[in-house]
């Protein structure tokens, strides 16, 4: 207690009470964060469109209604998930495929998530089942989204006319309106790519085969693919957003270092 | 000697100057080569003039050198890529080793940049050098022109240097916007055309100014050339020219200096040039060009390959200029639309107008005017070569601080689509909640910094009156509790003490004696006003009477138990009313 007592007006003291408050904080933090429900119900493998039912009924039905007709939350005009006839497999390989289907809860946009709840031979049977209410888009085929038979520089082209203004000029996403946004397309498959096109999700809108061709969504799948492979010249990305995080970062990291020399200059002379 | 007595004659010698060794072959030679330049110049007593010149030492003063230095190393790199860069418009076909571009129609001026990311050898370190440089000139700019004001170093006779300083911090930021928009690449031409969108809403000129600035509507192809000339030639020339004049005033009017012992209006007490402070500010040119390069070779910075070659229709998301212009690209996403008016014909784009147009040269026309207003409200007519502490102007800090915040405002909210994706927010929510703080931040950033400096200047008094506190509790035998405080040292002390005590400006009264009304002039009225505002509440330093009167009770320590209030305190809480 005495040593405590001694050292209660070194300089480092403040700092050390900081970093202990917050480690505390976050340790306590994490120790009673509610831990994400896992709401999905296991089921069983199939490949037809009644097991598609099956698993739609179970998983999606609360939303989008017993028959994929939609549903609404009851206020004003809101709706708690869309009728999904027309919307094609593609869309359900994407919204599933991607972990943005089933939501955890309702929100402003479904965002992606590495926990994806079905099996690839679950996400197919969902897509069947909705596939046999109306047509829509399919899911592409393996040649169609392969990124060595595109043209990366068309892609580019492509890409910067019709999908840098939201989704940034490297991919790495931008804002939207009202907390909605453009999420990064890092390390996003050719597939999903191509079904994103296709089918519009959220307020992405729809590229389809008569205003973009599947040739020129192979190029810009080639051109993603690209940018995602090539290593960085010239160092650390920081983020690839542009003159924001480089600003950031002269402020704090080029400021902090050279001021940090000067001190230690200007300590030097007395 | 021992020797010099045994001949008489030898006092005859005594005084002449003993044998002296010539001088080294090497010393000779710069001897004689630094005397016929002196023959041919006379420059060797204004060299030895300046070699001699004093400077004080703080770490502070060293900001406006990370400044220069920036922007020599900004020289120096640039100068190299004036070798290969091309300013033309002129259509070309990539065939560079940049894959994902090859084949791409571009102009000469794009595809010169990637030749040189790509294809010169230490092209790419060179161009993020320059790049990270530029940025680094302008935050030191910006940190350096804190120093000066925080510490009152614009007073007079500084104030022209301050001015020159404003133009240079200005011209540092047109410098750089020229310069990232030369690349035409698309981000450097987004930024173009919303300059040519900024242009074009001066009222009643400015679709005429458009047409003179890109010789022919927008994009033509005499931009970049045009550009180009100012980058290198024009701008570079005058802030050289103006950056040789603000170096020169600091060495004619020596430079200012921290309060301290022995420091005082009319000396400068450092080091001189020659050694010390050739060594350390020559060894500091060095740290700040090691710090840029190895930022420049670990950090990628302006990505032209990943922009893309410029097309008027495509955007990217994430369009931002450099930070330096992030403020007037802040006020734009703040402003309101409603702020376009339209009558007889005609279109008035103050939504655009107010902060594209009329913000930049606002602020730095305040900044420039500052220390003529302080001036003009203080009647301060005299020579000040003692910096002050900040806490000791609490006014001027809290206006700093509140200008800094408004500035900080309008900069982040250029950021304000990045904040949205990064922190998952609402881009309105964040666009709304800078649109209040840039009205209500301000004032209370003001009220707090002044309400600090003041509780600083109240703590100073009492370090004077009573010492320091030792955190150590005196228990003494009747039972009583002291905290010691510790008695401080003079020089200590002198810092605390030795500024001026100030007071608002009296107005005269409004008759005179002979009881006929006097007048006083409506501009005197408004330099008494702003006198209260800068002066009413000052917290003055301790007096020497006060200092005895409080030595005199013996007040070392301090009772814990049965405080009464000591007749210091009173005093000074006597002092803050008047």
């Amino acid at each position: 207690m005495n040593a405590l007592a001694a050292r209660r007006r070194h300089p480092a003291a403040i700092a050390v009470l900081l970093m202990l408050g917050l480690f505390l904080t976050g340790a306590l933090y994490s120790a009673f964060a509610p831990e994400p429900a896992e709401a999905t119900t296991q089921a069983l493998a199939s490949q037809s469109v009644e097991e598609g039912k099956a698993l739609f009924r179970a998983n999606c039905a609360s939303c989008h209604g017993v028959n994929a007709e939609g549903r609404s939350t009851g206020t004003d005009d809101q709706i708690a998930g869309p009728a999904l006839a027309g919307v094609g497999a593609a869309a359900v390989d994407f919204q599933v495929g991607t972990g943005r289907m089933p939501m955890t809860q309702p929100g402003t946009q479904a965002a992606r998530s590495d926990d994806v709840k079905f099996t690839d031979e679950q996400i197919a049977a969902l897509g069947a089942y909705i596939a046999s209410l109306a047509p829509g888009p399919e899911v592409p085929s393996e040649e169609a989204v392969d990124p060595t038979q595109g043209d990366p520089a068309t892609g580019g082209e492509l890409f910067r006319v019709n999908c840098a203004m939201c989704h940034n000029f490297a991919g790495s996403g931008g804002a939207l309106t009202r907390g909605k946004y453009a999420p990064s397309l890092k390390d996003v498959s050719g597939k999903h790519i191509y079904e994103a096109m296709a089918t519009g999700p959220q307020s992405m809108p729809v590229f389809n085969d008569a205003n973009m061709t599947p040739e020129s969504k192979r190029d810009i799948i080639a051109f993603l693919t690209t940018i995602n492979e090539q290593e960085n010249p010239g160092g650390m990305t920081l983020g690839s957003l542009g003159p924001v995080s480089e600003g950031l970062f002269a402020w704090v990291f080029g400021l902090g270092i050279l001021v940090g020399c000067a001190v230690w200059l200007g300590a030097k002379a007395a | 000697m021992s020797t010099s007595s045994a001949r008489p004659a030898d006092a005859l010698r005594a005084g002449d100057p003993g044998y002296q060794a010539p001088p080294s072959g090497a010393a000779r030679r710069i001897g004689g080569i630094a005397g016929w330049v002196d023959d041919r110049t006379g420059a060797a007593k204004p060299v030895g003039y300046l070699m001699k010149k004093v400077f004080p030492d703080h770490w502070s003063f060293m900001l406006g050198e990370i400044a220069m230095y920036s922007m020599i190393i900004c020289l120096v790199t640039g100068s190299f890529l004036t070798f290969w860069f091309v300013p033309s418009a002129g259509h070309t076909v990539y065939d560079g080793s940049y894959v994902p571009l090859r084949g791409v129609e571009m102009s000469q001026a794009y595809a010169s940049t990637l030749h040189i990311s790509f294809d010169i050898k230490g092209g790419l370190i060179i161009r993020q050098i320059h790049h990270w440089a530029a940025l680094m000139f302008t935050v030191a700019i910006v940190v350096h022109m804190f120093r000066v004001f925080f510490t009152g170093a614009f007073r007079k006779p500084r104030e022209i240097n301050w001015v020159i300083g404003s133009v240079l911090a200005l011209l540092a930021i047109v410098e750089g916007f020229a310069g990232y928009s030369l690349p035409d690449d698309l981000l450097s031409g987004t930024g173009i055309r919303a300059m040519a969108g900024f242009v074009q809403t001066a009222p009643v000129i400015g679709s005429y100014l458009v047409y003179g600035i890109f010789g022919g509507p927008f994009p033509g192809d005499m931009i970049i050339p045009r550009l180009y000339s100012a980058h290198v030639l024009l701008i570079p020339a005058i802030l050289i020219g103006l950056f040789t004049a603000h170096i020169g005033l600091v060495a004619l009017q020596k430079h200012t200096q921290f309060p301290g012992p022995g420091r005082t209006n009319d000396n400068v007490v450092g080091y001189p040039v020659m050694p010390v402070y050739a060594a350390k500010a020559g060894g500091f040119f060095f740290i700040v060009f090691g710090v840029i390069a190895l930022i420049s070779a670990l950090v990628q910075i302006n990505p032209i390959w990943g922009y893309g070659p410029y097309d008027p229709s495509p955007v990217t998301a994430g369009s931002q200029p450099d930070w330096y212009m992030g403020f007037a690209d802040g006020a734009l996403r703040l402003l309101p639309g409603w702020l376009e008016f339209h009558f007889w014909g005609f279109t008035l784009s103050l939504n655009i107008a107010l902060g594209a147009l009329v913000l930049l040269p606002l602020v730095y026309t305040v900044l420039g005017v500052y220390p003529f207003l302080e001036r003009w409200v203080t009647k301060d007519e005299r020579e000040h070569h003692l910096l002050q502490r900040p806490r000791n102007a609490p006014v001027r800090t809290g206006i700093g601080m509140a200008g800094i915040t408004a500035y900080t405002v309008f900069m982040f909210a250029a950021g304000n689509d990045i904040m949205a994706i990064k922190l998952g927010m609402s881009i309105n929510d964040i666009t709304w909640f800078f649109r209040i703080a840039l009205f209500v931040a301000p004032p209370v950033v003001f009220w707090v910094t002044k309400r600090i400096c003041l509780s600083l200047q109240r703590r100073d008094r009492e370090t004077v009156l009573h010492g320091r506190e030792s955190g150590t509790i005196i228990r003494t035998p009747d039972g009583r509790y002291f905290e010691r405080h510790e008695a401080q040292l003079p020089e200590e002390q002198w810092v605390l003490v030795q500024h001026e005590a100030v007071a608002p400006l009296e107005l005269e009264p409004e008759v005179d004696e002979h009881g006929v009304a006097r007048p006083a002039a409506r501009s005197e009225r408004v330099r008494a006003a702003l006198s209260r505002f800068y002066f009413a509440d000052a917290v003055n330093p301790v007096t020497p009477a006060e200092l005895a009167a409080a030595h005199h009770h013996g007040h070392e320590t301090e009772a814990i138990e049965g405080a009464q209030p000591s007749p210091e305190l009173e005093s000074s809480q006597a002092t803050d009313r008047s």
